[in-house]
Parts: C-alpha cells; structure tokens; sequence
C-alpha cells in the first residue's frame, strides 16, 4: 500500500452484496449449496425419503385406501387376519383392520408425535439454555444439574416415567406422548445453546450491546439468540428420527396412544408378536419395515447436516483446476476456497 | 503502525481546551482479582490481584481529545472502560457532569449509556454479524426510544451512514457484516456509536486492526464527527504517532498509573518521563527503509499482579536513583543476565555462591538475606557483590541498580543487602508547561511526597 492519500472518497471496495433478512440462515443454506461427497448424497437421500414421509402423513386420509379404524366396507366386514391380496396389500389383522391403511395413518401419527416434540423440547431447551448461558450464576448452576440428571437418566425409562405422569393429566393422545418425548431431548438443545451461548456472551458485540444500554432480555433475543440457533437445525432433525423410534418404544410397550385414538407403528407391532408365530408375517413387517425407512431417512439427513454444517468436521477440500485447453499443459492441484466467507465466523 | 500521517493537523487542538470539566476520575483503582489456587480460595486467605489501574486522576474537558498511551498491559483499556461505567471501579471514583457514575448499578447506567458510547478494537467482532446494517446501526434508537415510527427512524439511519461516509446509504442498509470490509465496518460501528447522540466516545485502538490505507481516513472521519457532532474523545492507543496527530492531551500510562500528563505538543517537544523519552525514541522512522520498531531499554513490561515497588518504571528505566524502589528481585534479574552473557562454567562458578536464587524472586523485599551456597562463607557472597559494583562503576552506561544498594553486611551467617526506601513519585506539575509527571527526577525540590 502506498502512502496515505487526502481523505476524500471515504468509500472502500464494496464486496458483492447478497441481502437477506436471515443471516444465519443464510450461512446454512450457502453451506447445504456448498456440500460434496458423501454428506451430499446422504443430506439429499434423507431429505428424499423425509420428504416422502412427510407426504404420506399429511396426505394419508387420500393415500390410504380406508381409515385406520375402519373394519368393514359395503357393508361386508373385512376378513380377519387376511393374507395380502387385491382388497387389502398389505392383509388385514386380528381385528380386521387394513395393514395398508394404518401404516399410512402410522407415519401421520409419527409425524404429530414429532413435531409436537420437537417444538415443545427446542422452545424450551433453546430458552433454558439462552437464560442459563447468558446469566450464569446459581440459575445456571441449578438448570445445569437438572438437566444432566434428566441426560443420564436411560431414555426410554425416561419417557416411560414421563408418559405415566402426563397421562394422569392430559389423557392418551398425541399431546401425551410428545411430552413425554419432550423430556427426553430437552437436555440436549439445553447443553448445545448453553454452551454457544456461554461463547458468544464472551463476543465484542454482545459487549457492545451492553454498552449501547441494552437491557438483558434485548441482548439475548437480538444478540445472542441469532447466534446461537445455528446449532439447532443438527439436532432437531436427529432427535426427529430418535422420536419416532421413542414413540414407537412407547407404543410397544402399551404405553403411548391409545389404538382408538390413532394408528401407531409401535402398538402394531406389538398386536403382531403373536401373529408372527402363528406365520402370519404381513402384521409386523410394514409397520415395521415403515418405521426403519422414516428413521433412516431423519437420520440420514441430519447426519449430512451435521457434516456439512459442523466446520469441525469439515476438511478442507482439495478440488482439481482444470485450465482451459490452449494453456494447460498439466493439471494443477488448487485448495478450494474456504468455506465460510472470512470474517463471518463468530469467535 | 501509522507514522506521519499526511494529513494537516485540524488545528483545533489548542483550543479545545477550555470545556466545563465532563468526566473526573479520582484514585480510581481496578483491581482483577486473581484466582488463587484450591488452598487459599477456601482459607480465604488474598489471592494475588493484577492492578490494571492503580491510583488514577484525571480531569476530561468537553470537546478534548485525550489519548491514552502505553504499552500492551498496562491498563489503558480498563481505564477507557472505566471511565463510562463498562468496568467496575474497585476504589476511586469517577464522575461525568457531577454524578458519580461509580455508585450507579447497570440499571441506573443505562440511561446514561446514550451519552457514553464505546468503540472497540475489533470492528470484525464488534458487530453482530447475524443482524443487518440497517438493524445494526439503528439499535440505540431503539433501546432508548429516540424515535417515533419507522419512517424517522429509517432517516435517522439514513443520516448516520451518510455522516460515517457509507454512502449512498441505501446500498448499505441491507448488507451484513460479512459484507463490508475492515474500514466500512469501522464505519458502520462509528454510526452506530453517534447516532444516539453522545457526548463522550471512548474509542479503544479504533485503527489499530485496520488495513494501512483506511487508517488516516477513520482518524479523519473521527475529527470530523468531533467537529460536527460537539463530542469528547478518549482516544485509547499503543502507538504514539497517531496519537501526536489525533490528541489535545495525552496521558502516557505505565502498569496501571499515569506517568506524564499534559498537552501533546508539550509532551511530544519535551518528553519529562524517562519512560516517554523512551517510547518516543521508538517511534519508527518515517522512512520506510528503516522503519523497524526499536525495542524499548531493558527488559520486559513486568507483572501488573506483582509491580515493581517504588517507581513500577525502575527496572527499566535508564537513569533510575536510590530511591527508585530497588528491591531484592532486581538483585536477581542482574545476576541473572551476568550469567546468562559469562560461559557456562563461569556462570555455574559463581551460581554456586548462592544457595537459593529463587529466594529473591519474591516481591517486595527492601532488604534480603542471602543464604552463601555449601562451601562458603557470607563474606566470599558479599565479595563477589562488591566487585561487581566496582565492576559496575566503571562501565558505560552506568548501572543504576547500585544506586539503590545501602549496606551490605554480614548478620547471623547470611549476607544482608540493604536497599533505599522506596518512594512512588507523584504526579506533579513542572511549572510554566502544563505537564504532569511522575519521575523523582523531575519533582519540585524539596518535595519529600514518600510512602
Ligand atoms: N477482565 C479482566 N480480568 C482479569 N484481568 C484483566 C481483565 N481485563 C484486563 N486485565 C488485565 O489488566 C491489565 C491491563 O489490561 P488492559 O487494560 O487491557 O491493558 P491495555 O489495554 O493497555 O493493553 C492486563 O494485565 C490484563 O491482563
Ligand atoms: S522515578 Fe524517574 S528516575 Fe526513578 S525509575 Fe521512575 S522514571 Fe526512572
Ligand atoms: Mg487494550
């Protein structure tokens, strides 16, 4: 650089401007636009096949052939335990009752079960660890024991205590099980926005903010809060596919919905244990076979997710330049360019 | 580092000095308490305390330009923080228009916040960078309510990016952080610091991360909104030429206390301070050929946990007399840089006089005890000691440890070495000049200001 020159155009070099109401936001999606390899494919095969469960939950009453209570149609009853055939694919079970239809139904209840759950654990999880990270003090002292007590307690013991107390409250439905849930993965949004919040409490900006006057409430929803949600979106699509396995577990286990209020896979399968010995394979392998699908399909695409968005597991790529024809002679190896835009990390 | 900046000087520095006192600091003191170990946490016994600012006094003036300078340490960010409340005072006070701030709660402080504002070092760090310029700058208005719907609020935005250079403004209003670079972000924080309306602005090392070329300009741009918006500055920085070209007044700061105080130009033609002769000397040439930064005398800026009795300065400070503060660790540190220039067996010759030189680490000792190491005598210590005076007297330059040197004498088997009572100098005026300092060299005569 040479000399300093008068100060008469203020105005540096702009760099190129893309402007968008979310920045954080943002940062995700150039970094989902960005990914390679591996995590490529399994963000995009899992977003596939969540996205088809998404479909079939939410368009089920037109997919599915009959309700998932239905028991005789044209005034014929269905046949019992039916074997798969051109009325019913996927057979009928020991009450008559579609396969078919209450798989479909199946991922519809999944789908409320889940989303309930995970709403409910990231509002609260995301505000006890805001609250915990950005104050500190005994209250994070008190949020902390609690919620590792809550984590090193097994899971589904968890979910099962959780389930028996909500349903002397709230019956049970669909609410019941998704605070049962709940419990279950609050602890872990709560460890993950305490510690990013506990960093970015540290950041100049958030210093900053304090000393414009901001008060508490002010810094955290407009400073800290922005900051720290980055780390969420990892965790929520992998608790997604924990939950359908959890509800699934309580279903099982006589514990989650009660079968006149919606179709559940877990409880299906339970009704099939004795259906299996009596050789009759149908009852247990859709539910079944559609429960593993919609988990790997969460699973997978949270896995990606996390590869791509967790710098730290990020390697840096080394990507082939290939020169136009006229001067190349050889191929050179060229580091591709960083991935985030320098200066655009939070410390 | 910025050298001689080629801009004119405003001129307007001189007279400037004539504002109502705006802030006071009186002995104000931050002291970070150390963590001690697991032992003394639970007795409760001291745990040790870094002295980022120990003893303070300073009067800032409406529409003057303070700098605060020094090395790295030695508290003049605490201070600037200190000043508008952002750090707590452990002692002293500090009271801006009349009300001493010191006592207020951050609740009470936030009112005030719009009045004192702060730029920091980083400007990368310093703005959100999942928030808007628009949002971004704007924020004060909101916390404080200064403005009643969107559209005066937009303008005022407007008003402020137009006021910092970022124009045309509405190119900048939707842009993120991560969009601008060094100099635009140092801009974009200096809007948001003026919007609200101060009247002081602390602006700690505000250049010091930016690119060479943008330096001059936010210095300027600085000035400007000095000129235009009435404000007082606190300008907080390591490197003294841009403070020659930025300040009014300047306080040099040495490990927490002021050493010399007083208007730039006086400071800068006439240093009083040994220390500031020093920094000035290290003031890279303006030729580029040859601009290396030249190390400062003698060692290192030590320990703000553990200051150096009498004159923190003594240790390094070229021309130092008796009553300096000399203290056994000073006995150590040239033993051990005689060691570290003689050959190895040489050294461990005459280490093995001693029993324990680590002994003389601790702080605070104006008279020490040295144990003769196995196999001599406390006679064969104190000899070695005198002959490396003598040695000393004829060496160019001199010595200044020896001053400090009382007695030295055998007692109970051990060899006492007795030093001069320290005395801390005192900030006081040289007539004629307005310049404060903190040198026994330079105190009025027949002061006798001790401990
Ligand atoms: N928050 C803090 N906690 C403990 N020590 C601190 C803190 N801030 C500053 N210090 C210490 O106080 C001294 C002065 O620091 P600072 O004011 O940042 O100096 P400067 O800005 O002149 O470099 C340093 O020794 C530093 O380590
Ligand atoms: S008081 Fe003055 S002479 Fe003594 S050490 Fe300090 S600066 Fe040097
Ligand atoms: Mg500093």
């Amino acid at each position: 650089m040479a000399t300093t020159t008068l100060p008469t155009g203020p105005i540096e070099p702009t760099v190129s401007a893309s402007a968008s109401r979310f920045g954080g936001l943002r940062r995700i999606v150039s970094a989902i636009r960005e990914a390679h390899g591996v995590p490529k494919f399994m963000l995009w095969t899992g977003a596939v096949i969540s996205a088809l469960f998404v479909i079939t939950a939410l368009f089920a009453p037109l997919i599915a052939p009959y309700s998932f209570d239905t028991y005789k149609a044209h005034g014929h009853n269905f046949p019992k335990q039916g074997s798969p055939d051109g009325d019913h694919w996927f057979g009928t079970t020991v009450q008559s009752l579609d396969v078919l239809s209450r798989t479909i139904y199946g991922a519809r209840t999944a789908l409320e079960v889940m989303v309930l759950a995970v709403i409910f654990s990231l509002i609260l999880g995301v505000l006890l660890g805001l609250l915990a990270g950005y104050f500190g003090g005994w209250l994070d002292r008190i949020l902390v024991l609690v919620m590792d007590a809550l984590f090193a307690f097994p899971y589904l013991l968890l979910a099962i205590v959780a389930g028996f107390v909500f349903s002397g409250i709230s019956g049970g439905g669909v609410v019941t099980a998704a605070l049962s849930i709940t419990v279950v993965y609050i602890p872990q949004y709560f460890r993950v926005v305490r510690a990013s919040a506990l960093s970015a409490r540290e950041a100049t900006f958030v210093e900053a903010a304090r000393a414009m006057g901001a008060k508490p409430s002010v810094v955290i929803r407009k400073y800290l809060f922005g900051n720290v949600i980055q780390s969420v979106p990892v965790i929520t699509t992998m608790n997604a596919a924990d939950a359908i396995g959890t509800l699934a577990g309580l279903g099982f286990l006589g514990l989650g919905i009660q079968p006149t209020e919606a179709a559940e896979w877990g409880y299906d399968l339970d009704r099939a244990i004795d259906d299996v010995n009596a050789g009759m394979w149908w009852t247990c392998l859709y539910p079944g076979l559609a429960m593993v699908i919609a988990i790997l399909g969460f699973t997978l695409l949270g896995e990606g997710l996390n590869d791509v968005l967790n710098p730290t597991m990020r390697r840096r790529r080394i990507r082939k330049v290939l020169l136009p024809a006229h001067t190349a002679r050889r191929t050179v190896t060229a580091p591709a360019q960083p991935d985030v835009p320098e200066g655009e990390a939070v410390k | 580092m910025l050298t001689k900046p080629d801009i004119e000087p405003s001129g307007e520095g001189a007279a400037a000095q004539v504002g109502e006192p705006l802030v006071e600091a009186t002995g104000l003191e931050v002291h970070f308490g150390l963590r001690g170990g697991l032992f003394s946490r639970f007795s409760g016994g001291p745990a040790g305390a870094v002295r980022a600012v120990d003893g303070i006094d300073l009067t800032l003036r409406k529409g003057e330009v303070l700098g605060l300078v020094g090395e790295s340490g030695s508290g003049k960010t605490t201070l600037g923080r200190t000043l508008i409340g952002l750090t707590k005072a452990t002692a002293g006070s500090v009271s801006y228009r009349g009300q001493d701030i010191t006592a207020l709660g951050e609740r009470g402080l936030r009112p005030l916040r719009r009045r004192l504002q702060m730029v920091f070092q980083d400007p990368h760090a310093s703005l959100n960078p999942a928030m808007d310029i628009r949002t971004a700058v704007g924020h004060p208005l909101r916390i404080h309510n200064l403005v009643a719907d969107d559209r005066e609020y937009e303008a005022r935005v407007v008003d402020a990016l137009e006021r910092v250079g970022l124009t045309p403004p509405e190119r900048y209003l939707g842009k993120f952080p991560g969009d601008l670079s060094g100099g635009q972000k140092q801009r974009a924080v200096l809007a948001r610091a003026i919007i609200a309306e101060p009247e002081l602005l602390v602006a700690d090392e505000p250049i010091s991360m930016l690119d060479m070329s943008v330096r001059a300009k936010i210095l300027q741009l600085m000035l400007d909104l000095k000129r235009d918006l009435d404000l007082t500055y606190v300008y907080v920085t390591h490197d003294l030429a841009s403070a020659k070209f930025f300040c009014d007044t300047i306080a040099i700061m040495y490990l927490g206390r002021i050493v010399e105080y007083g208007p730039t130009e006086q400071v800068f033609a006439d240093p009083q301070h040994p220390y500031t002769e020093a920094l000035l000397a290290a003031i890279p040439e303006p030729d580029p050929e040859r601009a290396l930064p030249r190390e400062l005398p003698r060692g290192e800026i030590p320990d703000a946990a553990r200051p150096p009795m009498g004159c923190a300065f003594h240790p390094r400070c070229p021309v130092a007399v008796a009553a300096c503060g000399w203290e056994a660790r000073d006995l150590r540190t040239l033993l051990e840089n005689r060691w570290l220039e003689l050959a190895p067996e040489a050294a461990s010759r005459e280490k093995s006089l001693f029993a324990d030189v680590e002994s003389l680490a601790a702080d605070g000792q104006s008279s020490v005890a040295i144990a003769p190491g196995r196999g001599h005598t406390p006679e064969d210590v104190l000899e070695y000691l005198r002959h490396l005076r003598e040695e000393a007297s004829e060496a160019e330059p001199r010595e200044p440890f020896w001053h400090g040197v009382v007695t030295m004498h055998a007692e109970n088997g051990r060899a006492v070495v007795e030093f001069a009572p320290p005395r801390d100098p005192r900030l006081s005026l040289i007539p004629a000049t307005g310049v404060q300092v903190a040198c026994h060299l330079r105190e009025p005569v027949g002061s006798t200001t001790g401990t």
